[in-house]
């Protein structure tokens, strides 16, 4: 990772979808995507607020529910979330590596 | 078993129905998330961290083969192939879809089940002893009472919309199975001097943030006033329970600030007034007490010898029986204990596969019958000793023989953080290290009998207070960490574990039990005093010495 | 605001109505309308008691949700309506109040449901002895309707006195 990478504040807009719950983001080529490496990071304040206003309007037009802007890193080019939660969210439950998006794509970040 | 009459099919019928509704309202967009979100989790469904989850009851923790075998089926067809028995005799799925949920929750209804009252601040599925009707000593089965008080609860009009959750636990032993003092309600059937059936009412126990041992109210509830009085007890909470704070919004606390001979007048009063209103006629209980009538027992004699050779020459059959077969009251039957704690797997959880074959031995050798446990294990109640190397063996292919019930090993444990939206921390890992760790049967039987007890955050679902040893993991800066707490019990004895101090890092607080169980066993007098004696003769300072002296 | 009067948890039974408010809720400062029937705080009724049981016209009570009507136990004859606050949805007091009203003090009043009242818990009112409701504009009627069908029997006793399943089962 660059030095000045650490000083960004980066973020992911992440949700459920409403129909069956599944952990969403906001992506760079569609705006809903399942995998966290395909996810938009937001870099400052501005592309934040576009994210919010993406979701505002997907919450109501009843595509997801509960999006939040979660605080990530980026490591060669790889998208890490910075919390546990968030890791857990993104791959599946850590006891199961046979479900979630972890059993999808084993190469996601753990 | 009860079995539903026209009514009460009509209900949970129409109660999907209404569901179906519900969710329908909120796909076309008639609802949004906050006013859907009440609805959906009256009915036991809730949004986790990966996906939705469903809680379904197992009303008393009683079910059929049938419904097991259905509930295999929904694990199958609507979710991932498995489920995960919780400590409060629910299951639960973590990935259902919404749009699925409805469906489900028709199948369910085919074979009299629901996840009626599972969530929300109402009147939650009530809890009971899941050896009830089948051990010995027992002054009552509880179920009957437990059905009676299912029905009056469900679709309560009044007691919907509580300041909090409520949990009544029914038990019909002086050994506690049901853990009653840690209830809202805890219920206890007692017979008086003149022989009459009635209830010893225990009020304002709870987990959570403050947990609270509860207080005794009313040492004889006769029969025909259990509604009365416990409606009494209800509505003097819905009106004077704190709705400003949601961490004391339980009737523990009110109790508790109010103190109970204030709270015990109000509800005396209450109950005086409206005493006869909920009429529960004799021709009613003895309906409900028809259905839990004792099956047709064979006359056996009270040993078998082929279960003793079978013990004798099978060592593996012989650890099963030393620690998963219980004393029945019908002479040459059992009560057999069905761990769903092997390695490897979350305590609780048990496959789509395993739910059928379960159901299949209880078809054949149980009389028709299952239990869930608080314990988060399953129960043959009625297995004839004859059957017992059968069974062992059936068990055994299925996966489902771990003979360590009530050693170290046989932890509870909550979701945590690999699936609850509210966790601090994982604590499936760490159950399954402590089980490596101690997985030695002999080193378990050395160290005896030992509950430990692990929640993934401050609310308790996995009971951590009332472990001789609990774990609580938190969020410390954002790291996982874990406190541990001594000497707690929720059986009759029940008591409230002592924190031992600072907590310890994912990589330490295996170890640290480790340390725990190593003071023990070089503190106890012999062999037969348990941790918990020995810890409630020693005190947790020799503990605290041991885990952070020698740092 | 509308107000929705005549619900019914019979399946064929009286269709609910929009129906004209003919009370006026007085603010505790305002003047009290000539000959009109008003519905007034619990604060203003304590500190003009008399004045107001002397009016020549209906008089209604607002209660919050922390009030109990056993506080005005002894004016309820004098009252004739008693408006329940539920503030959100999830403060349930408002459904004791009105089990108490009906069942304890016997009071044949309208009891009224105002503020966070929601389509699915229109049943549960109505059982309670809530027999007006004051909804939002866009409130759909058709909540009332699906309240009279949804469930058919019910286990407990309540204000409305049909028949319990236990009173079905056991004739
Ligand atoms: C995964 C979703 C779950 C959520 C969101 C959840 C939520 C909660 C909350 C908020 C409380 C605290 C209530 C209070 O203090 O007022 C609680 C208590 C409890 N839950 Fe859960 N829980 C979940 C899963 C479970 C599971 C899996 C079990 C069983 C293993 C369980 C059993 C219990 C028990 C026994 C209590 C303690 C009751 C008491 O405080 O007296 N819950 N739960
Ligand atoms: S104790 Fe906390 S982490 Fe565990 S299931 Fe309950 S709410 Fe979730």
């Amino acid at each position: 990772m660059s030095f000045y990478m650490e000083l960004v504040d980066m973020k992911v807009l992440t949700a459920n979808r409403l129909d069956d719950g599944a952990v969403v983001y906001i992506g760079k080529a569609a705006p809903w995507v399942e995998d966290l490496a395909s996810a938009l990071v937001a870099v400052d304040a501005g592309a934040e607020g576009q994210l919010t206003e993406t979701a505002a309007a997907a919450v109501k037009a009843r595509r997801v529910v509960g999006a939040y802007l979660m605080p990530v890193t980026v490591e060669d080019g790889r998208i890490l979330p910075a919390s546990v939660r968030e890791r857990i969210r993104a791959a599946g439950p850590s006891n199961r590596p046979d479900l979630g998006k972890q059993a999808l794509a084993p190469a996601l970040p753990r | 078993m009860y079995r539903y009459d026209e009514f009460d099919q009509q209900a949970v019928d129409e109660r999907v129905a209404q569901f179906r509704g519900q969710v329908g309202r909120r796909l076309k967009g008639e609802l949004t998330e906050d006013q859907f979100k009440p609805l959906r989790l009256m009915n036991g469904l809730y949004l986790q961290l990966h996906a939705y989850m469903l809680r379904v009851a197992i009303p008393y923790g009683t079910l059929s083969p049938r419904q097991m075998h259905m509930l295999a089926h929904i694990a199958r067809k609507y979710d991932k192939g498995y489920g995960h028995f919780t400590t409060r005799q629910n299951i639960q799925y973590n990935w259902p879809r919404l749009v699925d949920t409805p469906d489900i929750l028709a199948d369910l209804a085919t074979v009299e089940m629901h996840g009626i009252q599972t969530s929300g601040n109402c009147i939650r599925n009530v809890t009971s002893d899941p050896f009830a009707g089948v051990a010995a000593g027992e002054v009552e089965d509880p179920r009957p009472w437990c059905e009676i008080i299912r029905q009056w609860s469900t679709f309560h009009p009044e007691f919907s919309y509580l300041p909090r959750k409520f949990k009544i636990a029914v038990t019909g032993s002086e050994h506690d199975r049901a853990a009653i003092k840690l209830h809202d309600i805890g219920i206890r059937v007692v017979r008086n001097a003149e022989g009459e059936t009635g209830f010893e009412f225990w009020v304002g126990g709870g987990m959570g943030r403050t947990p609270i041992i509860a207080k005794k109210i009313k040492d004889f509830v006769p029969k025909a006033d259990l509604l009365d009085y416990a409606t009494a007890c209800l509505r003097v909470y819905n009106e004077l329970g704190r709705r400003d704070n949601i961490y004391k919004a339980r009737i523990k606390i009110l109790v508790h600030e109010m103190g109970l001979e204030k709270y015990s007048a109000l509800v005396d009063a209450e109950f005086a007034r409206s005493r006869g209103t909920v009429k529960l006629p004799d021709a009613e209980i003895a309906r409900i007490q028809a259905y839990f009538a004792p099956p047709a027992y064979e006359a056996l004699p009270a040993t078998s010898t082929g279960f003793e050779a079978h013990k004798f020459e099978d060592k593996g059959f012989r650890a099963f029986v030393r620690t998963n077969v219980h004393a029945h009251k019908v002479p040459g039957y059992a009560i057999v204990s069905v761990s769903l704690k092997a390695p490897g797997i979350a305590p609780g959880d048990a496959s789509a596969d395993q739910m059928d074959a379960v159901a299949d031995i209880a078809e054949r050798y149980s009389l028709d019958e299952l239990r869930v446990t608080h314990e988060q294990n399953l129960v043959l109640p009625n297995v004839k000793l004859d059957d017992l190397y059968t069974v062992w063996q059936q068990l055994s292919a299925a996966g489902l023989a771990s003979a360590n019930i009530g050693l170290i090993s046989d932890i509870i444990c909550c979701p945590g953080l690999d699936y609850c939206d509210l966790a601090n921390a994982r604590s499936i890992s760490i159950a399954d290290e402590l089980q490596q760790r101690f997985a030695d049967l002999e080193r378990q039987y050395a160290i005896g009998n030992l509950k430990i007890k692990m929640s993934g955050c401050i609310n308790a679902c996995g009971h951590h207070h009332v472990g001789h040893i609990g774990i609580l993991g938190v969020d410390k800066h954002g790291k996982e960490f874990y406190q541990l707490q001594l000497g707690g019990s929720g059986a009759e004895d029940a008591s409230i574990g002592q924190v031992t101090g600072t907590g310890f890092p994912p990589e330490r607080i295996v170890g640290a039990v480790e340390t725990v169980i190593g003071t023990y066993l070089s503190l106890r007098h012999g062999d037969a005093e348990t941790f918990l004696d020995c810890y409630r003769r020693v005190g947790l300072a020799p503990f605290k010495a041991a885990l952070y002296e020698a740092r | 605001m509308k107000l929705v009067k005549n619900a019914s948890l019979i399946a064929d039974g009286r269709k609910a109505s929009v129906v004209e408010n003919d009370w006026t809720l007085v603010d505790d400062d305002a003047e009290l309308p000539e000959g009109k029937a008003v519905v007034v705080s619990l604060a203003r009724f304590r500190a003009e008691r008399d004045k107001l049981v002397g009016r020549n016209a209906p008089l209604g009570l607002r209660l919050k949700s922390n009030e109990a009507p056993a506080s005005v136990a002894d004016d309820l004859d004098r009252i004739a309506l008693v408006a329940l606050e539920f503030p959100i949805f999830r403060d349930g007091r408002g459904y004791s109040h009105a089990v108490q009203l009906r069942q304890r003090f016997g009071f044949d009043g309208e009891v009224r449901a105002v503020g966070d009242v929601l389509w699915d818990q229109i049943p549960h009112m109505i059982r309670c002895g809530i027999d007006s409701f004051e909804v939002g504009d866009d409130f759909p009627l058709a909540a009332f309707d699906e309240a009279a069908t949804v469930f058919t029997r019910h286990y407990q006793p309540d204000t409305t006195g049909r028949p319990t399943i236990n009173e079905l089962r056991h004739g």
